[in-house]
C-alpha cells in the first residue's frame, strides 16, 4: 500500500517537472492579482494595510481554483483515471496523493511567497507569521474542496468558470477564518483560536473530501 | 410501514397519476392560505411599534426564506435517494426543485433589501442573514449550472446529487462562519425577524403564509415534475393517452 | 387604518411594502404560470405530430 502511494507520488512529480513552466503559473497569477489592487485603489500604505489580509486570501483562492481545473483532466483523457477507478486499491487514498501533490505545488508555494506580498501591501512584520500560519492551514482545505469540484467536472470542457461557481461558496468559511486570523494579528489580538478553527476545517476536509472526490471521479469515468 | 406506496411513487406513470389527483387540492389550499394570510397581514395585523407598517414585509420575507432553506435540504435528500436507490424520479425532483428554490432565495433577498431601506436606511447591509441567503443563492446557481453542463443524463443526475450533498454538509459551516464574521465586523445586532413575544394577531398570518408558500412550492414542483416526466417518457403509450386527454 | 388612501400609503412606507409584495407575487405567479404554459406547448406539439403522422 505504502509503495503504491510512493509510486503515485513520484509519478505526479515526474509529470509536473516535464513542464516546469506550468508550475509557476499559479504563483505568477497570485502575484499579478495582488499587484492589481494597489494599481486600482492607490498605493496609500494605510489603505493597503487594511485590505491586505482580504486581498492576499482572495488571490490565493483564485490562484488555487485556476490551477485545480486541470487536476484530473489529463489523466481522464489518456485513460489512466479509469485504471485508477478499476484498480483494487482504495480510490480515496490515490486521490489524496494527487491532492497532496497539488497542494505542495500550489498552496505551499503560495504560503512561502505570502510574506513577500504581505510586506508589499504594507503589512507590519509581526503580522507575517499569522499570515503564513493561516495560509498554511487554509490552503490544504482549498485544495481538497477544489478537488471535489474538479472531480465532478472532470469530463467537461467548460473549464474553470463552472468550477469556480461550484466551489467558491464552499471556500467562504476558510476565507472568513483566514482573514480573521490576520486581522486579529493586525490588532494585536491572539491568533490561536483562529488557527485551531482552521485546523478543524482542515481535518474535516481531509477526512470527508476524499470520499466525495472518489465518488465524483467514479461518476465521471462511468459515462 | 407501507412501502408499496413508496415503490409506486417511483414509477413515472404512478407518480403522474397520483400527483394529478392531489395537485388541484394543494393548489386550492395554497390559494386560500396565501389570500387569507396576505389580507390578514396587510390589513388586520397591528402595526409594529418600531418599524411601523414596513414590518408587514415579514409576511413574505420569512416564508420565502424558510422555503428557500428547506428546498435545499430537499435537494440533498433527493440526491441521496438518487445515489442510493437509483430512483430516476428523485433526479427529476432535484432538477425541478432547484430553480424554484433559487427564486425563493431571490424573493427573500429582494424583500429583505426593500425592508432594510426604511429600517436601517440602506438597501443592502452585509448582515449574517442576508449574506447567508446570498451564498445560498450561489449554491443554487452552482447546482443548476452543473446539471445543465453535463449532457449525459445519468452522469448529470449523479454529479448534481453529489454536489447537493456536499453543499448541504457545508451549509452549517458556512452559516456559523458568516454569523461569526458578522459579529466581528458589526457589533450592533440587527434582527430582521420578530421579537420573541409576538401577539397572536401578528404570528398567525405568518404561519398561514409559511404554509401557503410551502403549498405553492409543492404546486410548482409537481407541475414541473409532471412536465419533465411527460417529456422523458414521451415515447410510451400512457404519455400519448395523457396528452390526448388534455384537450 | 381608516380609509383606502391611508391604507395604500402605509404611513409613508407604502412604496416599500407594495413593491415588495408586488415582486413577490409576480415571482410566485411566474413559477406557476410558466410550467402551465410549457405544458400547453407540449400538448400542442404532440397534437401537431399526431396530425403529421396521420396525414
Amino acid at each position: 500500500m505504502l509503495q503504491i502511494i510512493w509510486l503515485l507520488f513520484c509519478r505526479e512529480w515526474r509529470l509536473a517537472w516535464r513542464r516546469p513552466g506550468q508550475l509557476l503559473n499559479p504563483l505568477v497569477f497570485f502575484a499579478i492579482v495582488i499587484s492589481l489592487f494597489p494599481l486600482a485603489v492607490g498605493p496609500e500604505p494605510s489603505m493597503l494595510r487594511t485590505m491586505a489580509p482580504g486581498v492576499i486570501w482572495v488571490a490565493a483562492l483564485l490562484a488555487t481554483l485556476l490551477s485545480l481545473d486541470g487536476l484530473f483532466r489529463s489523466d481522464y483523457e489518456d485513460g489512466s483515471l479509469e485504471q485508477w477507478v478499476l484498480s483494487p486499491h482504495p480510490l480515496s487514498l490515490m486521490v489524496l496523493v494527487k491532492v497532496l501533490h497539488h497542494w505542495m505545488v500550489c498552496g505551499l508555494a503560495l504560503v512561502v511567497l505570502s510574506p513577500l506580498f504581505g510586506l508589499m501591501l504594507s503589512l507590519p512584520v509581526k503580522v507575517l507569521p499569522a499570515l503564513v500560519l493561516s495560509l498554511l492551514l487554509g490552503t490544504p482545505v482549498l485544495s481538497l474542496l477544489g478537488a471535489v469540484g474538479a472531480a465532478l467536472t472532470v469530463g467537461l470542457k467548460s473549464g474553470g468558470v463552472l468550477l469556480a461557481l461550484l466551489i467558491l461558496p464552499l471556500y467562504i468559511p476558510v476565507l472568513i477564518l483566514g482573514t480573521g486570523a490576520v486581522e486579529a494579528a493586525l490588532q494585536g489580538l491572539p491568533v490561536a483560536g483562529y488557527a485551531l478553527w482552521l485546523g478543524c476545517l482542515a481535518v474535516l476536509a481531509l477526512s470527508l473530501s476524499p470520499v466525495a472526490i472518489a465518488a465524483g471521479l467514479r461518476i465521471g469515468v462511468s459515462e | 410501514m407501507n412501502w408499496t406506496f413508496f415503490h409506486k411513487l417511483g414509477s413515472p406513470k404512478s407518480f403522474y397519476d397520483i400527483s394529478g389527483r392531489w395537485l388541484p387540492w394543494i393548489a386550492v389550499a395554497s390559494f386560500i392560505l396565501l389570500t387569507v394570510g396576505t389580507v390578514w397581514g396587510l390589513v388586520f395585523a397591528p402595526q409594529d411599534y418600531q418599524q411601523g407598517n414596513s414590518f408587514r414585509i415579514i409576511y413574505i420575507h420569512v416564508p420565502a426564506a424558510f422555503v428557500a432553506q428547506s428546498c435545499y435540504m430537499m435537494l440533498a435528500v433527493a440526491g441521496i435517494v438518487t445515489l442510493v436507490w437509483r430512483m430516476k424520479l428523485a433526479d427529476v425532483a432535484l432538477r425541478c426543485a432547484a430553480p424554484i428554490g433559487a427564486w425563493m432565495t431571490f424573493i427573500a433577498l429582494v424583500t429583505g433589501a426593500i425592508w432594510g431601506k426604511p429600517t436601517w436606511g440602506t438597501y443592502w447591509v452585509w448582515d449574517a442573514r442576508l449574506t447567508s441567503m446570498l451564498i445560498l443563492l450561489f449554491l443554487y446557481f452552482g447546482i443548476i449550472a452543473l446539471s445543465q453542463a453535463i449532457s449525459n443524463r445519468d452522469t448529470s443526475a449523479k454529479a448534481t446529487a453529489v454536489l447537493a450533498i456536499v453543499g448541504l454538509v457545508n451549509i452549517p459551516i458556512i452559516k456559523y462562519s458568516v454569523d461569526w464574521w458578522n459579529t466581528l465586523h458589526q457589533p450592533a445586532t440587527f434582527k430582521l425577524t420578530e421579537k420573541p413575544a409576538m401577539p397572536v394577531e401578528m404570528w398567525f398570518p405568518l404561519l398561514l403564509m409559511v404554509l401557503g408558500f410551502y403549498a405553492l412550492f409543492t404546486v410548482s414542483l409537481l407541475m414541473r415534475m409532471r412536465l419533465e416526466v411527460l417529456r422523458r417518457e414521451h415515447k410510451t403509450r400512457w404519455v400519448r393517452d395523457a396528452l390526448e386527454k388534455v384537450r | 387604518m381608516n380609509s383606502l388612501p391611508e391604507f395604500f400609503a402605509m404611513d409613508g412606507h407604502g412604496v416599500y411594502v407594495w413593491s415588495a409584495y408586488a415582486i413577490t407575487f409576480a415571482v410566485l405567479a411566474l413559477n406557476v404560470v410558466q410550467p402551465w404554459l410549457a405544458r400547453q406547448r407540449l400538448v400542442s406539439l404532440h397534437a401537431r405530430r399526431r396530425r403529421r403522422e396521420e396525414a
